[in-house]
């Protein structure tokens, strides 16, 4: 289960909003091993797609050194889908790199630009194996 | 010769959870042919199958990606820092890898 607060909530659903027509994506890093999801990440989605989405290589390296640095992990992993349901997709599947973390998938399909999105779906992907997750929202 | 190399978190399962392994070579590919030898699976990790450096996973020198400084040709000497970062990466639309 992801227990998450409604600010953050909020922020990943603002962040959605505002770049769709793109994909928006972030991190919210936490005190490792807490599953706590803390820091609000906005990252820059390199790829300014539609359909895909990639943190640029001087953000990712930085994003790291810097949780490093407060002992923290990414917690939850978010980006958006702009045309399909918040689901993950077989290249999001395959390119999920961290075991540990929640993937959270919103979709902006509904309201676009115009509204926050209201699909907010959390996962576990871990060795390709997706699993759904209750979110709690605190 | 010694380069410390920092690991990230799902390639642990190779060295035995550490964050952080030294290793040796004047290239980056000497590097992850010696960290193989010790580390057994981690090429398979980091290069894919026509022998390039993985698309989704990035390779830094003293804080600089080697896309941008010869790839897996980097040049490397004693001392120097390796950061393996896989990309945080997807989409809604399947791409070839």
């Amino acid at each position: 289960m992801l227990r998450i607060a409604r600010e953050l909530v909020d922020e990943i659903r603002a962040h959605a909003r505002r770049d769709h027509p793109d994909e928006a994506c972030g991190v919210i890093a936490g005190p490792i091993g807490s599953d706590r999801p803390v820091r609000f990440i906005p990252m820059l989605n390199a790829a300014r797609s539609p359909t895909f989405y990639e943190f640029e290589s001087t953000d990712l390296l930085k994003l790291y050194r810097d949780m490093d640095e407060r002992d923290e992990e990414p917690v939850v992993i978010y980006h958006s889908h702009t045309a399909t349901e918040a689901f993950p997709s077989r290249t999001d599947i395959n390119l999920a790199a961290e075991p540990g973390a929640h993937y959270v998938l919103v979709s902006t399909r509904e309201h676009g630009n115009d509204a926050d999105p209201t699909e907010f779906r959390s996962y576990r992907i871990v060795d390709t194996e997706v699993t759904e997750e209750p979110v709690e929202i605190t | 010769m010694a380069i410390e190399v920092r690991i990230p978190t799902i390639l642990r399962t190779h060295t035995g959870g550490e964050k952080t392994v030294q290793g040796s070579g004047d290239s980056l590919s000497a590097l992850i042919d010696d960290l193989d030898a010790r580390h057994s699976g981690i090429k398979g990790r980091l290069i894919s199958d026509d022998g390039s450096l993985h698309r989704f996973v990035n390779v830094y020198v003293n804080d600089e990606d080697v896309r941008f400084t010869g790839s897996l040709e980097t040049p490397l000497k004693d001392g120097d820092s390796v950061t393996v970062l896989p990309a945080v990466a997807g989409g809604s639309v399947a791409r070839k890898r």
